[in-house]
């Protein structure tokens, strides 16, 4: 295992930011922790990292399978990546990276052309190398955030751990150094988790994603997973826009708004109220009635500008909601604002109603 | 050329018509007279009052004096800077607001006080007393009066730069393998050392001025520059008071511009 977190529980004063999380990262894996702020996960990094100490009575950490639990963050070894940089900035981008040499005993210190080769392979690594006598203040967001990954990699760190690393960045940035991370990541096989709230960047870069909420993990799986098979209400709800209907689960079908539908996996369930949810793409839409069950509604807007077009829609039935289809679909309906369609799930996910 | 960027708000005459009369009012026109009033004296008689062991003394002991209590200032001024900005803790209002009571004292109270405190049967005066150490009436005393005083400056400067410390600069030091010390000196510290530069400065010119306090602590034949030109005047030497001035003035000129050049140069990383 390259990372494992056993039972960690984290309180600030009243506020409960962890509970009993425990955690296990493959080494040589790329692990996003997703959730929306106040879920825990930068509290989980961080712990992980040495710079928060879990509550006592949390269980070890390991790194490698060797407890780092009480040692301090500056003997872990980690490699660590702040939201905000956090370059020192009177020092060159050449003498950031180089901080982490120049700041070991003495006995471990590399000598000065060693450093300078170090540092200059590290700068080549992030692609600056051209910008290595330039402060931090002349770069732009995405070379300083190359910058603080390259001095994190310079300690040649056991794990990389990255806080929100494209949170303070514009969207054509992140999503360049996103697929960039990736293929550094590929390259250099380093055991890394990083945090997100942004489950795009969460499902397109890493190999397994956690999903948190108020402290705890909902689901750990694949992208693929979490995505198309989540677990719980909450990780169907933060993944995405997804349609919702108060239902009512019977003689293993859902009966939500005017449709019934087959649930096989509530086959033998007793008869309860239900919470389904349909992902906007998952609305087959027609013009015309056909004798699928289908829910009638009104076109409110269509938004046309993307690779699909969203429509809003006012179901008969009192429900407002959103599909997705594609441009090719979209003109062979030829509808406009106000046309009537019909609607058909094409896929479910239904929760019984907790009681 | 235009001397100034057109601007559609009006306002510019009016502001630097009063800034430059305002100016010359206060500082430019009696600075003006001090030279005037110096080049009244021939240079053999100018040369004379400045090389003079008494000039020569009183020049030595200020700036001495004044370099001495600015540096001990900086130093424990910024620990006390970072101790009101790091931590929260009872009395926390009480000590911020007593690092002012030198600047709100008026010096003479404050020189008494200290005359009292450090006299041979003062309260810290006589534990010095039995190894020979006499703060009061010698250039001890005058240190300890210039210290006193400069004191808010360095503090009063410091606390807005260290409130701008990023701790996650402090974080990623830590978790890069930076002992405590390290990360003090190498990160903190430079970050820190324009802010740190001006409240030097400011302790040190607010030292060389200062007289109130001085006085009282100070004795008949170590004086330091103001109490030197306040004589000379008692005397009727006014051209010689004026020379002393003048030197004065353009040596602090200098170590004030050697200040301003180390933090220019302590900031060549800024924006």
């Amino acid at each position: 295992m390259g990372i494992e977190a056993r039972n960690i529980t984290k309180t600030f004063g009243t506020f409960t930011a962890l509970r009993d999380v425990s955690l296990s990262v493959a080494t040589g894996e790329l692990v996003a922790l997703l959730g929306p702020s106040g879920s825990g996960k930068t509290t989980l990094l961080r712990i992980i990292a040495g710079l928060e100490e879990p509550d006592s009575g949390s269980g070890a950490i390991l790194f490698h399978d060797e407890d780092v639990a009480r040692r301090r963050v500056g003997s872990r070894q980690v490699g660590f990546v702040f939201q905000h940089y956090a370059l020192f900035r009177h020092m060159t981008v050449f003498e950031n990276v180089a901080f982490g040499l120049r700041v070991r005993p003495k006995a471990h210190r590399p000598g000065r052309n060693l450093i300078k080769y170090k540092v200059m392979r590290l700068l080549k690594l992030v692609q600056l190398e051209n910008m290595a006598h330039r402060y931090p203040h002349q770069l732009s967001g995405g070379q300083r955030q190359r910058v603080a990954l390259a001095r994190a990699l310079a300690i040649e760190p056991k794990v990389l751990l990255l806080d929100e690393p494209f949170g303070a960045l514009d969207a054509k940035v992140r999503q360049e150094l996103r697929q960039w991370l990736r293929r550094l990541h590929d390259e250099i096989h380093l055991t890394s988790v990083f945090v997100t709230h942004d489950q795009d960047e969460a499902l397109e870069l890493a190999d397994r994603v956690l999903v948190m909420n108020e402290g705890r993990i909902e689901q750990i799986g694949t992208p693929d997973e979490v995505f198309h098979r989540p677990t719980t209400e909450f990780v169907v709800q933060f993944l995405g826009q997804v349609n919702f209907f108060h239902g009512r689960l019977e003689g293993g079908k859902v009966h939500f708004a005017t449709l019934a539908m087959e649930s096989p996996e509530h086959a033998g369930a007793p008869t309860q109220a239900a919470r389904v949810f349909i992902r906007p793409h998952q609305l087959d839409i027609g013009v015309e009635r056909s004798d699928q069950p289908a829910l009638e509604a009104v076109v409110l807007r269509i938004h046309s500008a993307g690779p699909n077009v969203r429509l809003e829609l006012q179901a008969k039935s009192g429900e407002r909601l959103h599909a997705e289809l594609t441009q090719d679909r979209y003109r062979k309906l030829g509808i406009s604002t106000g046309s009537t369609v019909y609607v058909t799930p094409r896929e479910v996910k239904v929760f019984a109603e907790k009681t | 050329m235009a001397l100034k960027q057109r601007s559609v708000l009006p306002g510019f005459g009016l502001t630097m018509g009063c800034t430059l009369s305002y100016l010359s009012l206060l500082v430019l026109i009696p600075l003006a007279s001090l030279f005037l009033k110096s080049a009244s004296m021939s240079w053999t008689d100018f040369w004379a009052t400045v090389t003079d062991p008494e000039t020569l003394g009183a020049i030595k002991l200020s700036f001495g004096a004044s370099l001495a209590a600015a540096t001990i200032n900086a130093i424990f001024g910024l620990i006390v800077a970072w101790t009101l900005v790091r931590y929260s803790f009872v009395g926390k209002k009480f000590i911020d607001a007593v690092v002012d009571l030198p600047f709100a004292m008026p010096t003479a109270v404050s020189g008494i006080a200290l005359a009292q405190l450090y006299s041979t049967e003062g309260w810290i005066g006589r534990w010095l007393a039995p190894y020979g150490i006499e703060i009061t009436y010698s250039r001890w005393g005058v240190m300890v009066a210039l210290t006193f005083i400069g004191l808010p400056f360095v503090v009063r400067t410091l606390q807005p730069a260290l409130e701008d410390l990023d701790i996650e600069v402090e974080e990623a030091a830590a978790s890069l393998g930076a002992t405590r010390w390290q990360t003090a000196w190498r990160v903190i510290l430079p970050t820190i050392l324009p802010a740190l530069l001006t409240g030097f400065a400011l302790a040190f010119a607010r030292a060389l001025g200062e007289y109130g306090s001085v006085i009282f602590l100070s004795n008949k034949w170590e004086k330091v520059i103001p109490m030197l030109i306040f004589t000379k005047l008692e005397q009727y030497e006014f051209a010689d008071a004026a020379a002393i001035a003048v030197v004065t003035l353009v040596a602090s000129f200098i170590v004030l511009l050697f200040i301003n050049l180390t933090q220019w140069w302590s900031r060549r990383y800024a924006a």
